[in-house]
């Protein structure tokens, strides 16, 4: 999916916790995130603490969208 | 000749642990144990092998933490010390798939001993790990658990004795990319003419030279000005409305859906919950916002850090669903986007 959609013109971030494999499928912006099951957040952490850490990923998301590149990259955030 | 000893590894579900919501079980050994499917490996090798431990760990556990896996793992199997280590079989599990190739590498490479694994050909660990490690092709789902252990079975007395190993099409193997120089009965010129009279008559024919399939998409520039950009999520975590309206499956999703978020700005468990049967929902059934942001992205609008976040969301599931299907639901969903008039994606999977 998230190479149809890129190829259809859109910049895409991909958010996900198993990185290699978005870099297998072919991904370029990559995004890691917490947990497979909770990819943007973290049941362990109060409510404000686990929204701040999701805001975190997406800010870095947004940051990769923002970020001219020329092949696959991983965006440690 | 003694019996060739053989590790097995294998993932919670197959250990009769648990499914997803055992997933995060840490590795465990199991000296002296054949469990799952090893029974019908230890049948099937008869006398000349034995399984002399089964490694178990759970698939998120593997996965999220895989430095530490390996390391543990990879400690146990050197003290076994095997002639043979084999993982899996995986099918179409993709998690299950990543752990088995990577961990099926990493004996080999760094302790140098014999290793093997065996999934679907769509699983993303083959293409990770075709190249570095024997991975037999099985089919898609366990109900193809017979064939797959017949295969490795063979494959592996094969292996473990130290037989030559033939190419990838005869002994069942995934192509690792690999020529090996051999004289044919028949000249190429022979061949050649065969092959294009078996071509004209629509009969079936092997080519000796397939063409690598090379599918990568040039990275789009990026977005110029965040203020004004409109911001669609899409995922492949299975968010979907609440009771699933549109009936997408847990495993092999045979469609996607559109959800419409206008106003809405926390998810929550009266608005929506996953339908993905590959991961333990409890998390994102409590709050979806732990699979889509929307929450987080309303504040962004509303601060003005990004123009709009797009009031429709699309959702698919993620497990076990085929590749083709895959693109076909992206690039629908790219033109729902463009007639919608989004700039950028966010796309996020379990």
């Amino acid at each position: 999916m998230v190479k149809e959609i890129e190829r259809a013109g859109f910049p895409v971030a991909h958010i996900c916790t198993v990185t290699p494999i978005s870099m297998t499928v072919g991904a370029n912006r990559i995004i890691p995130a917490i947990a497979i099951p909770h990819p943007l957040g973290n049941p362990a952490l109060d409510k404000d603490e686990e929204k701040a850490l999701r805001r975190k990923i997406v800010m870095n998301a947004l940051n990769a969208l923002q970020t001219d590149i020329d092949g696959q990259k991983v965006f440690e955030g | 000749m003694s019996k060739i000893k053989v590790v097995h590894y294998i993932n919670q579900f197959f250990a009769g642990i648990g499914g997803e919501e055992k997933a995060d079980t840490p590795a465990e050994l199991h000296k002296g144990e054949v469990i799952g499917p090893g029974m019908a490996f230890q049948k099937g090798f008869g006398e000349e092998a034995e399984i002399i431990a089964t490694i178990v760990c759970g698939d998120s556990y593997f996965n999220e933490n895989i430095d530490k896996a390996k390391a543990e793992i990879l400690e146990w199997v050197k003290d076994l010390a095997p002639d043979l280590f084999v993982a899996g079989p995986a099918f179409n599990a993709g998690r299950y798939g990543v752990a088995c190739g990577t961990i099926a590498t990493a004996v080999q490479e760094e302790l140098g001993i014999k290793s093997m694994t065996g999934m679907y050909v769509e699983n993303p660990g083959a293409d990770m790990y075709k190249n570095k490690v024997y991975i037999l092709e099985t089919r898609d789902s366990a109900a193809g658990m017979r064939q797959a252990v017949k295969s490795m079975t063979a494959f592996a007395l094969k292996y473990g004795k130290g037989e030559k190993i033939g190419a990838s099409v005869e002994d069942g193997y995934m192509n690792q990319g690999i020529r090996v120089n051999f004289f044919e009965k028949e000249r190429g010129s022979a061949r050649a003419v065969k092959m294009l009279i078996a071509k004209l008559n629509d009969k079936p024919f092997t080519t000796e030279y397939p063409m690598p399939v090379f599918d990568k998409v040039d990275p789009m520039p990026a977005v110029k000005d965040m203020a004004h950009a409109k911001i669609a999520i899409v995922t492949s975590g299975g968010i979907v409305a609440k009771g699933n309206p549109d009936h997408i499956e847990s495993s092999s999703a045979s469609k996607f859906g559109e959800y419409d978020i206008e106003g809405l700005c926390d998810l929550d468990e009266s608005t929506h919950e996953t339908a993905h049967g590959g991961f333990d929902p409890v998390y994102a059934n409590y709050d979806s916002d732990r699979v889509i942001p929307v929450d987080v992205l309303c504040d962004l609008e509303k601060e003005g850090v990004i123009g709009k976040l797009h009031t429709k969301f699309y959702s698919t599931v993620g497990n076990g669903t085929a590749v083709a299907s895959s693109k076909k639901y992206g690039a629908e969903i790219a033109k729902l986007l463009k007639a919608d008039g989004v700039d950028a994606v966010i796309l996020t999977s379990t």
